[in-house]
């Protein structure tokens, strides 16, 4: 696509189409949705980390006086899972639990307290098997194994590539430092809880209303566990509170809502409490990492080594991507000539892990910038200066075979070093306050999709009404983020109208045609092309109608303010309305449809489809901490955000995602943690997890990059997920700063700063972390041939 | 998350009210704003048959100032305790901190004072109680924090309590039996169970907080956001000092580390006497930290909270000289 | 465990409801009389975002049993706007982008909303205090901060010299 300059709605801070209806109450989410005659659901979860299913007596559930059905495992016993790869789960369990909290039985009844009655009636009986919940015992060889027959490490992915010649990388540095770092796991915790309303059509047609990210993978979820055609079955997402990753996942309530609805020939819904949301999961992985590489004198590294061990929880989900991901995208930032990645997925018996925020990638910034920070200290050079020195070229290509496009990288750091005065403050604050530094890069969705197809991963269709009024369907889910604004900002600007001139219709399986959905921030790079390419055409229709009647050629008009004539001539043109009248007279109906494949990015090596992307996101990011010493209590106190985007469709909505990911990034790094006592949530609330408050909130200056991508729609890359990752390395570079301490231990809690403070007071190097990583058996790596432009700087 | 069913009832005046509690025995309990009671029964701690609820009950509400002190009418509510200047700043500032603006809205300083024991192991639904087994304090026959104890740990978590008995204050108990007054500090067992000396058809009616003239008093919480979150540790300290600058006596309480309010009786006995200089503000912190042996039962850890104690004990006694 | 009647004033409407002892306020609002506006992230009062006014002040509608709400003046989301014109911050929140998922923005409001009918021009400080019974995830606040600041400003303009202090 082509990066027109916008002149319209494109660039301009405006109000969401929806703006009004979630601040007044209208928007309907899922569990707001009555349905005459609608049941609810309920499921009974295990109480086990690891059993045995022995027997499940439902008999006197299903004679209590309200009750309508009951479902085990051997009414759903298709297994189901994101990845083609890992089909491993059930809607509900069959002969093996795997974690607490997992679900067992589902019910339906007139209304929540009798599904409750009916659950408490159920009778399971389970054979308990040894919790495997740590890394040590899902690594050891003689323990019990959570998926498959007897014992042997619970291994569930384990990749290892190298590109280029590591050793001689090494063998070339004149200074080699190694870390090792953990990123605890934690959860989406989006505001609303997941819920699934179930409809079975007399029809024969199944519909679900579920508070999803990704309708389509819901869709075929469906089709493959009920096993019924997906022509017949309808997903709809409605107002969705909130996902952040945690609604990525086909889940086992959307399953056992349609089949009660099914067998019940009910209306059935069922919402998760807040307790199960933490044990639906898919939240952020925790990753042990240890990273090794190899610098010269003045600061240009020579090789890098970086190893994950990554706690999968019990099912697969998107672990197989996570993986690949904690080793994919360190290279989009920094020139590293030589690199190897080991990285390994294990199973234990706690909820499933799977994608937030950055998927996979938070991780590893994190121990990559703090590592830097570390380096640069060794090497005595200062550590934005390290940055720039290995910073990534635009339009070029990494050693792992990326393709790097636009970057505003050192604008980034530029600009938000300027506005901090990181300079003239870092090191020279009194002691407990400090400025830390880090950057970070993200992808404009997925370059591969998750099952292998080559077909769009995008489509978007219009339709105008003889009054002017257009359609805009699109099957992406808007979570929040205004991923419908965005797709309406680039229509509306195509045919120069306003964002308010159109109506809507999207996240419907049945009226809209494919967008894969909310998730890797593929929407306003996928979808926005699709939609940029569709109004394009749309538009051609009405210039050439427009153009017979002005008798003007096509390629002079112009489509503005509700209008199409002259460029700058007012005389010479007719109103939107008019134009479309021509246009439906010329041409018959007027409909438009486009789309969006990735161009192919794959590089020449299996497990490469992951990290490629259309384009990045680059951010550099600058934190203030207030830490007091005595109490280990640390305050952020301001942060800058410096963001390319390539081009800002809308600044509210990407200063909005800034933001947010500066709250969320918080919470992650002080407070935070999917945490377990062996296989139980230590506190599965919104009071023992502990999002930060408004009061807990610092300001955040936010800085616009627009590097104006070339395949970006209008030259836009996503804002959604980058801006979270550099805040953690970032602030805990700051705590450095103030109290030369290290805490390379997520979450970074008063207690491990009040240790790193006593340490280094008795004469040691006051860090707090992990020693090492156990014993892990990864594998030989793959080595891959270096891309073209390497082996020509390699050569001599 | 549905409440168990239960009768609501409503007394309009405190007759009422103590005879209903009477009437009905220990299968009723009273409720004010509900903000305690509700989540643990929602998440099945207890399933009491009847509630008796105070909050239209005629005057139990309202803060009345008298020449020996105020007050304060049971269901006040802790909003209306923050809000209100004829009070001592350490209550206002205790009532201020608890919760949220909602909570507090809702919530009553004899809620507060009354307020459930807390422990990571019984605030969790019934299924993940059963999941663990149940402990101590609700059908169980351990204690999952100190398995080997017969002795519930369950964590006074009221921010009220240790400003009151720093204060002195006094609690008026009613009953269909008649009233009686107790010191503040007498209300409280160290016993995660039965942490209340209040019999069960009694009903705590206010709190007297004594005027005191040349008492200077202050309450600190520790707790991860500045917001919603319980106490992991409050510390209330007051101090009478005299015209000399001396202080004739101290009375340094500790929140939220034990089942129940806990004096640091050798750091006030340290103090008493003493001017608040640097020397005499750290001994007498490192004194109130030796009273305090929290378990590993709620947010951040038992040694953390520990290491707190003296830490503001001391900043208490820093902002008080 | 039989209902009783229930006589609830809602957003200036009296609702005859049957109701058992123990329903809450939050599950009468949005079962009951179908104000789905009303949201719930916790049931347990830990996220603030079942928040109404009663009485006009912020409560948790999912730790209010409804009976204790009888006599008085409920308020939801559905109640704030007069008719089909919305109320200065439902604008300002539209028009800053301070509601995301939109999830938390009616408990939100409900507070915001209480806060200016006593204090009309709040400080930061107390924007931030009145909001600090509700967890919101998408913004990270600051949008809110703003909204409720620019709904005060815009409300101070409407009723300030020449327009409303006239008379």
């Amino acid at each position: 696509m082509t990066a027109t300059a916008p002149r319209g709605v494109v660039g301009r801070p405006w109000r969401k189409v929806d703006a009004l209806g979630s601040a007044t109450g209208r928007a309907v989410y899922a569990d707001d949705m009555y349905l005459p005659g609608m049941l609810i659901g309920k499921q009974l979860h295990s109480i086990h980390a690891h059993a045995l299913i022995r027997g499940i007596d439902t008999s006197q559930a299903e004679a209590l006086d309200g009750v309508h059905a009951v479902l085990t495992g051997a009414d759903l016993p298709v297994a189901y899972g994101i990845f083609p790869v890992s089909q491993d789960e059930h809607a509900l369990a069959v002969e093996r639990v795997r974690y607490v909290g997992e679900p067992v039985v589902a019910v339906a009844a007139v209304d929540e307290e009798t599904a409750e009655r009916a659950l408490a009636l159920v009778e399971v009986v389970y054979e308990p098997l040894p919790e495997v919940t740590t890394y040590e015992a899902a690594l050891a060889e003689d323990g019990p194994r959570i998926h498959g027959e007897g014992t042997g490490a619970n291994i569930h992915r384990s990749n290892a590539f190298e590109f280029g010649d590591v050793a001689e990388g090494f063998s070339v540095a004149d200074h080699v430092r190694e870390d090792v770092l953990f990123y605890s796991g934690n959860n989406h915790a989006a505001m609303e809880q997941h819920a699934a309303v179930a409809e079975m059509g007399s029809d024969g047609r199944l519909t679900l209303w579920t508070s999803t990210q990704v309708p389509h993978y819901v869709h075929r979820t469906l089709e493959k566990v009920l096993e019924m055609p997906a022509g017949h079955i309808r997903v709809i997402a409605p107002a969705v509170g909130g996902g952040f990753g945690g609604k990525t996942d086909p889940f086992s309530h959307e399953i056992t809502a349609s089949k009660l609805a099914m067998v019940t020939g009910r209306p059935v819904k069922i919402t998760l409490t807040r307790e199960e949301v933490f044990y639906a999961h898919r939240g952020r992985h925790p990753v042990l990492m240890w990273v090794r590489t190899g610098f010269t004198a003045d600061g240009r590294i020579t090789a890098m080594h970086f190893r994950s061990l990554l706690d999968g929880g019990a099912y697969g989900s998107y672990g197989a991507a996570t993986t690949l991901y904690t080793g994919a995208l360190q290279t989009t930032t920094y020139r590293i000539p030589a690199y190897r990645f080991e990285g390994v997925r294990v199973f234990t018996n706690k909820p499933p892990c799977g994608p937030k925020r950055g998927h996979g990638t938070p991780q590893p910034r994190f121990a990559l910038e703090v590592h830097l920070d570390k380096a640069a200290d060794d090497l005595g050079i200062d550590p934005v200066e390290l940055r720039l020195r290995n910073a990534v070229e635009p339009f070029s290509e990494t050693v792992n075979h990326l393709r790097i496009t636009s970057s505003g990288l050192r604008e980034c750091i530029e600009e938000v070093t300027r506005a901090s005065g990181f300079a003239e403050q870092r090191g020279k604050l009194p002691r407990g306050r400090g400025l830390g530094f880090a950057i970070g890069a993200y992808m404009s969705g997925a370059g591969l999709p998750i099952y292998w197809n080559d077909m769009p991963q995008s489509e978007v269709q219009l339709k105008v009404d003889r009054g002017g009024g257009v359609t805009v369907y699109s099957m992406a889910a808007d979570v929040g983020q205004g991923s419908t604004s965005v797709l309406a900002a680039i229509v509306a600007e195509v045919l120069g109208l306003e964002a308010a001139d159109l109506s809507l219709v999207t996240a419907d399986t049945d009226l809209t045609p494919i967008d894969l959905g909310s998730y890797s921030s593929r929407v306003t790079f996928m979808a926005g092309n699709a939609a940029l390419e569709a109004a394009t055409k749309l538009r051609a229709m009405v210039f050439d109608a427009v153009a017979a009647h002005l008798e003007v050629p096509a390629d002079s008009l112009v489509a503005a303010e509700r209008r199409v004539g002259v460029d700058g001539d007012p005389e010479r043109s007719v109103p939107w309305s008019e134009a479309v009248r021509l246009a439906a007279a010329a041409f018959g109906p007027l409909t438009a449809s486009g789309a969006y494949t990735p161009p192919d990015l794959a590089g020449p090596y299996k497990g490469s489809g992951v990290g490629p992307s259309p384009a990045y996101s680059y951010s550099a990011c600058v934190a203030a901490v207030a830490c007091d010493p005595e109490t280990g209590v640390v305050a952020v106190e301001k942060v800058w955000m410096a963001h390319d985007v390539g081009r800002s469709i809308n600044p509210l909505l990407v200063e909005g995602q800034i933001e947010g990911s500066v709250h969320m990034a918080l919470g992650e790094v002080f407070s935070e943690e999917q945490a377990f006592r062996g296989g139980m949530h230590i506190g599965p609330s919104l009071l023992d997890y502990k999002i930060p408050s408004i009061l807990e909130m610092p300001p955040v200056e936010s800085i616009l990059i627009e590097t104006v991508d070339p395949e970006g729609p209008f030259g836009a890359k996503e804002a959604g997920q980058g801006p979270l990752l550099p805040v953690l390395p970032a602030i805990a570079n700051a705590i450095h700063d103030a109290l030369g301490i290290r805490v390379d231990e997520l979450p970074i809690t008063p207690w491990k700063v009040l240790q790193a403070v006593r340490d280094l007071e008795r004469g040691g190097d006051g860090r707090v972390g992990p020693a090492g990583l156990p014993d892990v058996p990864f594998r030989e790596p793959l080595r891959v041939e270096l891309p073209q432009q390497w082996q020509e700087v390699a050569a001599p | 998350m549905r409440l168990p069913p239960f009768t609501f009832l409503e007394p309009a005046t405190l007759a009422e009210a103590t005879k209903m509690l009477a009437d009905q025995g220990p299968a009723a309990t009273t409720v004010a704003g509900g903000t305690d009671l509700y989540p643990n029964l929602k998440r099945r701690q207890s399933s009491p048959k009847t509630l008796v609820s105070l909050r239209r009950v005629d005057g139990l509400r309202g803060i009345r100032a008298n020449g020996s002190g105020t007050t304060i009418g049971a269901t006040t509510t802790l909003g209306e305790v923050a809000a209100a200047e004829v009070l001592p700043g350490a209550i206002r500032d205790a009532a201020g901190f608890v919760s949220s603006p909602q909570i507090r809205n809702v919530g009553t300083i004899g809620g507060n004072l009354c307020v459930d024991t807390r422990c990571d192991y019984i605030n969790q639904n019934e299924e993940w109680r059963r999941a663990v087994d149940f402990c101590l304090k609700d059908r169980g026959e351990i204690c999952w924090v100190a398995p080997r104890s017969s002795h519930c740990w369950a964590v006074s978590s009221t921010d009220i309590a240790p400003v009151a008995i720093a204060l002195e204050a006094e609690i008026r108990l009613a009953s269909v039996g008649g009233e009686r007054v107790i010191p503040a500090e007498a209300l409280y067992r160290d016993d995660g169970i039965e942490w209340l000396t209040r019999a069960p058809d009694e009903i705590l009616t206010e709190i007297v907080v004594p005027g005191g003239n040349g008492m200077r008093a202050t309450y600190r919480k520790v707790r991860r956001r500045g917001t919603i979150d319980f106490p992991i540790l409050g510390v209330a300290v007051a101090v009478d000092v005299d015209g000399g600058g001396e202080c004739t006596s101290a009375r340094i309480v500790l929140g939220a580390i034990a089942s129940a309010p806990v004096r640091a009786s050798e750091a006030e006995e340290f103090l008493a006497g003493k001017r608040l200089s640097d020397e005499v503000i750290e001994e007498t912190a490192r004194l109130a930290g030796k009273a305090a042996r929290p378990q590993d039962n709620t947010d951040l850890n038992s040694r953390y909270r520990k290491r707190m104690v003296p830490v503001e004990v001391g900043r208490a006694l820093r902002s008080l000289a | 465990m039989t209902a009783r009647l229930l006589t609830l004033e809602v957003n200036g409407t009296t609702h005859h409801i049957a109701a058992r002892d123990h329903a809450t306020l939050l599950e009468v609002l949005r079962e009951d009389l179908g104000l789905t506006g009303t949201k719930h992230g916790c049931e347990l009062g830990e996220c603030g975002a079942c928040t109404v006014l009663v009485d006009g002040a912020p409560w948790l509608s999912c730790l209010t049993v409804a009976r204790e709400a009888e006599g008085r003046r409920v308020t939801t989301i559905e109640g704030l706007a007069k008719g089909p014109e919305p109320h200065p911050l439902q604008v300002a929140f539209a028009d800053l982008g301070a509601a995301q998922c939109g999830y938390c923005t009616p408990g939100v409001l409900m507070s915001a909303s209480s806060l200016l009918e006593t204090d009309p021009v709040p400080t930061t400080q107390q924007i931030k205090e009145a909001l600090a019974g509700n967890l919101c995830r998408c913004t990270g606040y600051i949008k809110i901060i703003e909204a409720v600041h620019l709904a005060a400003e815009r409300a101070g303009a409407a009723s300030g010299p020449g327009t409303g202090g006239a008379s």
